[in-house]
C-alpha cells in the first residue's frame, strides 16, 4: 500500500507522543478504537482555565495512517479552545494526509479522540456535556 | 548488501539461475520450441522429451511413478482439479467432504464451491498448535466420505501435518485423500511409495521454479479417477487439457531435480537461519511464536508482537521484505484466519509477521532483519497505549472497548 509523504512524514516523526496525569483536573483523556480492531488512540489535552488547549499528547496502536491521523491532531489542538477543537472533522484530516479510501476510518477513530477527550475535560469541570460529543 | 532483504519464500521464490538457463532454452527457433504434442516431427518429439524428462525429476521428489504426475498451471488449479474432480467423480458413494480452517483459499474456495453444489463440507479446527490431529480426522468420517484434503504443511504458520497417519485412516475406510503440498515439496521428504496419498498438489515457484506453473500426482494403484475440469486436446491422459507449457514445465522439472539433490544441505542451512533470528527476538517481551515449535519447517516462522500492530510494523521495516499472514490476504484489514482457528486473540493477530528464509537467505540478511525488528517493535511499543497499560499491569481483556 502506498502512502502519502505526510503520513510517512508524521509516522517517521511523530509529534507530541506521550502521556499526561489523567487524573489531573486540568487534562482531558480520550481513549477510541479496540485492540481486536487493530487500533487504539489515546489523546490528551492539557487545558487552562480559558479553555485552551496549551498541550496536546498521543499515544496510538494501529497502522501507520492512524498514528499518522492522531499525530497530526495534536498539532492540530494546540491552542484551540475545546469548542473549536472539537469541530474539527475527519475529512479535514483525511484531506491533509491524503488518506485512501480504506483508511478513512483512521480519521474517523481521531475525530472520535478528541470528542472524547473534550468531554472527559468538561466532566471533569462540571460542565454540560453536548450530545453530539457522546459517541 | 542489497535492500530490501527477501524474506518472504513462502510467498514465492526467485528463479534459480540453473532453472532460468534452462527455461531460456525451450523459447526461440534455436531452441527447443516445438509442441510436445506434435507427433510428425523432430521438434515435437524433442519437447516431448523434455516433458518427459520434467515429470519424471517431479515424480523422483516424491518418489512416485512419472505416469502419476499430471501439470497443471500451479497450486491452486491442482488443488480444484483433485478436489472437484474427486469429489464430482466419486458423489455417487457420497457427498461428504473433510478438510481444515487452516487450508489454502484454492481449498477453502474449492470446497465452497462444491457445498452450492450440494455437498457437504466438514472444517476441522485445527488445535492450539496449528496440528490438524489424525484422531480428528477419523471423528469425523462417516460412511458417506469420499474426500479428505489437507496440507502437509501450512503457509503461514510452517506446521506440518502427520500426513502419513492421516493416509492410512483415509486408506482403511477407502476415502480419497488429497494433500496440499505447495509447501513442503523440496522441503521436506515425501515418499508417496510408502504414505498412502491419492493426490498430492505442487507448485513450481515454491521451490525455486517459475510461476504459472504446477502439477497435481494422482495415484494408479489403487487407481484414482477424476473428472477433468479443463476439457480440450486429451492432453495429459484427459486429465487436463492444453497445449503443454514446455519452458515452463522444464523449469519445474529442474527446479525439482536441484531441490531434490540439494534439500538435505538446504534444510540444514536454513534452519541454522532460522535459530539464528530466532535467538536475536525471542528474550524480547511478550513476542510469541505461532504454532508447534517442535513440529514445523525450517523456513517459515510467524511470530506475533504483542501491542504493536502489524501493519504499521511492516511499514518501519521498510527493508525488510515480509509479510503479515499470507501474500493473499494480506491486502485486506482482516487479520489472518488461520491464526485465528489456533484461537489467537485478534490482538494478536493483528501483531502478527511471517517471515519465511530461504536459499539465498545469508547470515547477514537474518542479522540485520533481527536489529530491524527490534528497533522497530521498541519504537512501536513506546507509541503504543496499549504497551503503557502492559506496563501498568492493567490485564487488557477486562477493558471493555468500543468496537468500531
Amino acid at each position: 500500500m502506498a502512502y502519502s509523504d505526510k503520513v510517512i512524514d508524521h509516522y517517521e516523526h511523530p509529534r507530541n507522543v506521550g502521556r499526561m496525569d489523567d487524573k489531573a483536573d486540568n487534562v482531558g483523556t480520550g481513549m477510541v478504537g479496540a485492540p481486536a480492531c487493530g487500533d487504539v488512540m489515546r489523546l490528551q489535552i492539557q487545558v487552562n482555565e480559558d479553555g485552551v488547549i496549551e498541550d496536546a499528547k498521543f499515544k496510538t496502536y494501529g497502522c501507520g495512517s492512524a498514528i499518522a491521523s492522531s499525530s497530526l491532531l495534536t498539532e492540530w489542538v494546540k491552542g484551540k479552545t475545546i469548542d473549536e477543537a472539537e469541530q474539527i472533522k475527519n475529512t479535514a484530516i483525511a484531506e491533509e494526509l491524503a488518506l485512501p479510501p480504506v483508511k478513512i476510518h483512521c480519521s474517523v477513530l481521531a475525530e472520535d479522540a478528541i470528542k472524547a477527550a473534550v468531554r472527559n475535560i468538561r466532566e471533569k469541570r462540571g460542565l454540560e456535556v453536548k450530545e453530539e460529543a457522546a459517541e | 548488501m542489497k535492500l530490501p532483504i527477501y524474506l518472504d519464500y513462502s510467498a514465492t521464490c526467485p528463479v534459480d539461475p540453473r532453472v532460468a538457463k534452462k527455461m531460456a532454452e525451450q523459447l526461440t527457433m534455436e531452441g527447443n520450441f516445438g509442441n510436445p504434442a506434435s507427433r510428425s516431427h523432430l521438434f515435437g518429439w524433442k519437447a516431448e522429451e523434455a516433458v518427459e524428462d520434467a515429470r519424471r525429476h517431479v515424480a523422483e521428489l516424491v518418489n512416485a511413478d512419472p505416469r502419476e504426475i499430471v501439470w497443471t498451471s500451479g497450486a491452486t488449479e491442482s488443488d480444484n482439479l483433485a478436489i472437484k474432480g474427486a469429489a464430482h467423480f466419486y458423489q455417487g458413494k457420497g457427498k461428504h467432504i473433510i478438510t481444515s480452517k487452516i487450508e489454502h483459499k484454492a481449498v477453502l474456495d474449492t470446497c465452497r464451491q462444491l457445498e452450492r453444489e450440494g455437498f457437504e463440507v466438514t472444517y476441522l479446527n485445527p488445535r492450539e498448535d496449528g496440528i490438524v490431529y489424525p484422531e480428528q480426522v477419523e471423528e469425523a468420517m462417516r460412511d458417506d466420505t469420499i474426500v479428505v484434503s489437507l496440507m502437509h504443511v501450512n503457509n503461514e504458520i510452517g506446521v506440518i501435518n502427520d500426513i502419513a497417519a492421516i493416509g492410512e485412516l483415509c486408506r482403511a475406510r477407502k476415502v480419497i485423500f488429497h494433500v496440499d503440498a505447495a509447501q513442503s515439496a523440496g522441503r521436506l521428504p515425501i515418499d508417496l511409495a510408502e504414505m498412502k496419498v491419492d493426490l498430492m498438489s505442487f507448485s513450481a515457484h515454491k521451490m525455486y521454479g517459475p510461476k504459472g506453473i504446477g502439477a497435481l500426482y494422482v495415484r494408479r494403484k489403487p487407481r484414482v479417477r477424476l473428472e477433468a475440469q479443463m476439457h480440450g486436446g486429451g492432453h495429459e491422459r484427459g486429465m487436463r487439457s492444453g497445449t503443454l507449457a514446455t519452458h515452463q514445465i522444464v523449469g519445474m522439472g529442474e527446479a525439482a531435480r536441484l531441490v531434490k539433490e540439494e534439500m538435505a544441505a538446504e534444510s540444514k542451512r536454513i534452519l541454522a537461519l532460522r535459530d539464528r533470528f530466532w535467538d536475536q527476538i525471542k528474550d524480547m517481551e511478550e513476542v510469541h511464536v505461532n504454532g508447534s515449535w517442535e513440529q514445523r519447517v525450517a523456513g517459515i516462522l510467524n511470530v506475533s508482537f504483542a501491542f504493536v500492530e502489524g501493519e504499521s510494523l511492516i511499514m518501519s521495516l521498510k527493508n525488510l521484505a515480509i509479510s503479515s499472514g499470507s501474500a493473499c490476504t494480506s491486502a485486506s484489514l482482516e487479520p489472518s484466519y488461520v491464526l485465528r482457528a489456533l484461537g489467537v486473540n485478534d490482538e494478536l493477530a493483528h501483531s502478527s509477521l511471517r517471515f519465511s528464509f530461504g536459499r539465498f537467505t545469508t547470515e547477514h540478511d537474518v542479522d540485520t532483519a533481527a536489529a530491524e525488528v527490534r528497533g522497530a517493535v521498541e519504537k512501536l511499543r513506546e507509541l503504543s497505549p496499549l504497551w503503557d497499560m502492559y506496563k501498568d499491569g492493567i490485564d487488557l481483556n477486562t477493558i471493555e472497548w468500543a468496537a468500531h
